[in-house]
């Protein structure tokens, strides 16, 4: 093996075909960013119909073709169809993709000083998986009747009888679900066992904790929604009848079945997997945050220990807290109230990171540069998202709220101010390693900025709406419904809030691409005076790494260490 | 050092006792239950839930699911055998033993698409009850597993084990990894063998 790495390797193996942690990171980190701008389109489309529903979309509303969008005015059924995906692609295709596939691939092998994943073929067979479920994503909204229109959630019966796009989204699910368990059968053997000398698991970097605990609930939890996947596909396409009541009437006529199934068994089967997924979304993103919030307060983490047993005893938990995704199905009250006692107890590891997070900033001496800035806004934001999904959690103040705007407010929240947050800021903080240069700290702040506010002017008034009890199902936004008319003109301000994040964007994406070429340089290999082993790499790190292997001599996070020459102690360094 | 050598691929971590790959598929079949254990889940919620449950040996034939029981429980022990024979250096008898185990993994397959064949015979489809619908997912994906492994032990029976020339340790453990894996497919059908058939 290692005679053949001296040759210079062809293009198409060293940047399509590449079996590099690094390279697939990169490939995972671009094409998980697409989707999020491609589900972010979608849900623009969505918020143009939900403020000035029934009217002709101008400019664009024309290309969307005649079976979407006659006249530039969105059709039910497409609206419905944007929904779907914008869940499905946002959460399977964006967020995941990019706080495990590629903070997950780029940083783990860099911060335990392994020269790779311990598997690098899985590892690109892994992205190639997702890549080619991304298409089969994509490629639903092209066949007749358009793509899944059954919610992110796809409940039978509705699921099971709608259009061909459904049976896209199933198997476009195979593909994604196989390329999360690659990666996460991956990710655990190279923490346990590519680990550098002396690098003990309490030494282990906080976000390397955190994508140890997330593997494990990808590995345990995705492989229910396979099975109700497969029983779905068997449902749709030998016409069982596994979600299928006997006696089901479809437009006045009873379906020719044999019936005998559970519908309830599907959502049993999909908030199996589906609940553990919102703490693969955000407990990467606490991994983040806490790199970047110990690097710039130059300070320790307070309560390291205690915030790795909380986030192990949290991903226990989050197995038994499904079913409160279901206190409206009329599951009994013996059950409703198991799952809130494990709801309210699961809520406690969350607030212990969180409370320790904001105890770090404590006497800290803070540098505000962006990834810093976008750290400390996911603070408060993710503990908005948080709070309020307490009453979401108990069932007597769920019913009212349930399937409202109140629990869009909730979860966008946790992921889209929260988690989105927290993978911009890994991206600001680690873009030196990776490149070499600095993004600019100007369009930085002008992207971080405009972006928090814009993010609460369309969140926050979700919640209002909620709990004045308007559904987030309707197409017109709320409008045949008298009751919902006094919140009605804030689908407006949510609507522009979406257009001025949009535009919020547009620094982004200039400077990412402006700093790949033409940033600052950065002169040393720890440009930000971090302690983990990533920086011991040189910048753009070659493959293999590191220029010869590391040993690690203390924890993580010894910054300001009493007596040392510097404020920061790096793991790899043997004196302080 | 521009190389990426990767550690672990063949020794044992001291500190975990395991090389990479045993590691791996222990991981890799944990997930497997997990999918299993979701199906079988299912099963027991829908015939709880179910106004009549067919006794599986009205429908099944127990001689012939009983027989392919016995296939698999011997394959086991081959591919046990055939790892025992290269760590005894004697790869004529591994190939013996792994012969066996394919063409016991092929029979079983045999029988299993008889099985099914009968079944569309007598028009019991997957459409047809509720039964019938979990007997052929289930079987159909346990099926699915045992051609899976059939491929990549006839990879290791036949192109792949120019390695033991090589690298005769790490080919050693690749047997190691696909017999754990074999014998995971064998205790899924222990579980389906009485759950269908019998119950």
């Amino acid at each position: 093996m290692s005679h053949e790495a001296h040759h210079e390797m062809p293009f198409w193996q060293k940047y399509i075909f590449s079996q590099d942690h690094k390279v697939i990171g990169i490939q995972y980190g671009l094409t998980s960013l697409l989707f999020l701008f491609f589900g972010f389109f979608l849900i623009l489309l969505m918020r143009w119909q939900l403020a000035y529903p029934g009217e002709a979309l101008p400019l664009i509303g024309k290309w969307l073709g005649e079976a979407n969008m006659p006249d530039g005015k969105m059709l039910p059924e497409f609206y419905n169809q944007l929904g779907a995906m914008h869940g499905t692609i946002m959460v399977f295709l964006g967020v995941v993709p990019l706080a495990v596939g590629a903070f997950g691939n780029y940083l783990v092998p860099l911060q335990i000083g392994a020269p790779d994943m311990a598997f690098p073929k899985l590892n690109m067979a892994s992205y190639w998986a997702y890549f080619c479920g991304g298409v089969v994503m994509l490629a639903s909204f092209f066949v007749p009747g358009g793509a899944a229109s059954s919610g992110w959630t796809s409940y039978p019966p509705l699921a099971n009888i709608a259009t061909t796009g459904q049976t896209f989204w199933l198997l476009g699910m195979v593909l994604l679900i196989t390329s999360s368990l690659l990666g996460s059968v991956n990710t655990i053997t190279t923490i346990f066992q590519l680990r550098a000398e002396g690098l003990t698991f309490f030494r282990l970097p906080f976000f390397v904790w955190a994508q140890l605990v997330t593997a494990f609930l990808l590995l345990l939890a995705f492989p229910p929604l396979e099975a109700a996947g497969v029983m779905q596909l068997m449902d749709r396409l030998f016409q069982t009848s596994f979600f299928m009541p006997s006696g089901l009437m479809v437009g006045g006529e009873p379906l020719a079945i044999s019936g005998g199934g559970s519908a309830l068994l599907w959502q049993h089967l999909f908030w199996f997997l589906a609940h553990p997924e919102v703490y693969v979304l955000i407990l990467p993103a606490m991994g983040i945050i806490t790199e970047i919030i110990a690097n710039n307060t130059r300070k320790p983490i307070n309560g390291y220990n205690i915030m790795v047993y909380s986030i192990i005893f949290l991903g226990f938990m989050s197995f038994v807290v499904w079913a409160h995704h279901m206190f409206l199905t009329g599951m009994g009250t013996a059950i409703s109230a198991f799952f809130q006692a494990t709801t309210m107890i699961i809520s406690i590891p969350s607030v212990i990171v969180l409370s320790f997070l904001f105890l770090t900033l404590w006497g800290g001496s803070i540098r505000y540069n962006t990834p810093m800035l976008f750290a400390l806004a996911f603070l408060p934001m993710f503990g908005i998202g948080g709070l309020t999904g307490l009453p979401l959690g108990l069932a007597a103040s769920d019913i009212p709220l349930h399937d409202t705007y109140y629990v869009i407010g909730h979860f966008h929240y946790i992921v889209a101010p929260g988690t989105i947050f927290a993978l911009f800021a890994g991206i600001y903080y680690w873009f030196p390693k990776a490149t070499g240069r600095k993004m600019s700290e100007f369009l930085g702040q002008l992207h971080f900025w405009p972006s928090l506010i814009f993010m609460n002017i369309i969140f926050m008034p979700m919640f209002i709406q909620g709990l004045a009890g308007v559904s987030r199902r309707l197409y017109d936004g709320g409008a045949t419904y008298d009751f919902a008319h006094g919140v009605l003109h804030l689908n407006k301000l949510s609507t522009h809030g979406a257009w001025g994040l949009v535009i919020a964007q547009i620094p982004f994406i200039i400077n990412f691409f402006w700093s790949m070429y033409k940033g600052k340089k950065v002169t040393s290999k720890n440009p930000w005076e971090a302690t983990t082993l990533e920086w011991d790499a040189p910048n753009i790190p070659p493959h293999g790494n590191f220029e010869q292997p590391l040993k690690v001599y203390r924890g993580p996070y010894e910054y300001s260490v009493p007596g040392a020459k510097k404020d920061y102690s790096p793991q790899s360094s043997e004196h302080i | 050092m521009s190389t990426a050598e990767i550690p672990f691929t063949v020794e044992s971590r001291k500190d975990t006792g395991l090389y990479n790959a045993k590691l791996g598929i222990w991981l890799f079949l944990a997930s497997e239950m997990m999918l299993f254990g979701a199906l079988f889940s299912s099963y027991i919620l829908l015939r709880v839930g179910a106004t009549n449950w067919p006794r599986g040996s009205s429908i099944l034939s127990v001689p012939l699911g009983a027989l392919n029981t016995t296939l698999l429980i011997t394959s086991s022990l081959t591919i046990i055998l055939s790892w025992a024979a290269l760590r005894m250096k004697d790869f004529k008898k591994y190939k013996l033993y792994m012969g066996v185990t394919i063409i016991l993994a092929l029979v079983f397959l045999g029988i299993k698409a008889y099985e099914y064949g009968m079944k569309f015979e007598h028009h019991l489809y997957p459409s047809t009850s509720t039964f019938m619908a979990i007997y052929f997912t289930l079987t159909g994906l346990h099926a699915l597993h045992i051609i899976g492994g059939i491929v990549v032990n006839a990879y290791f029976w036949g192109p792949g084990s120019r390695m033991w020339q090589t690298d005769p340790e790490r080919f050693t453990n690749r047997i190691e990894i696909a017999g754990l894996y074999w014998h995971f497919v064998d205790l899924v059908w222990l579980f389906l063998f009485p759950v269908l058939y019998l119950l």
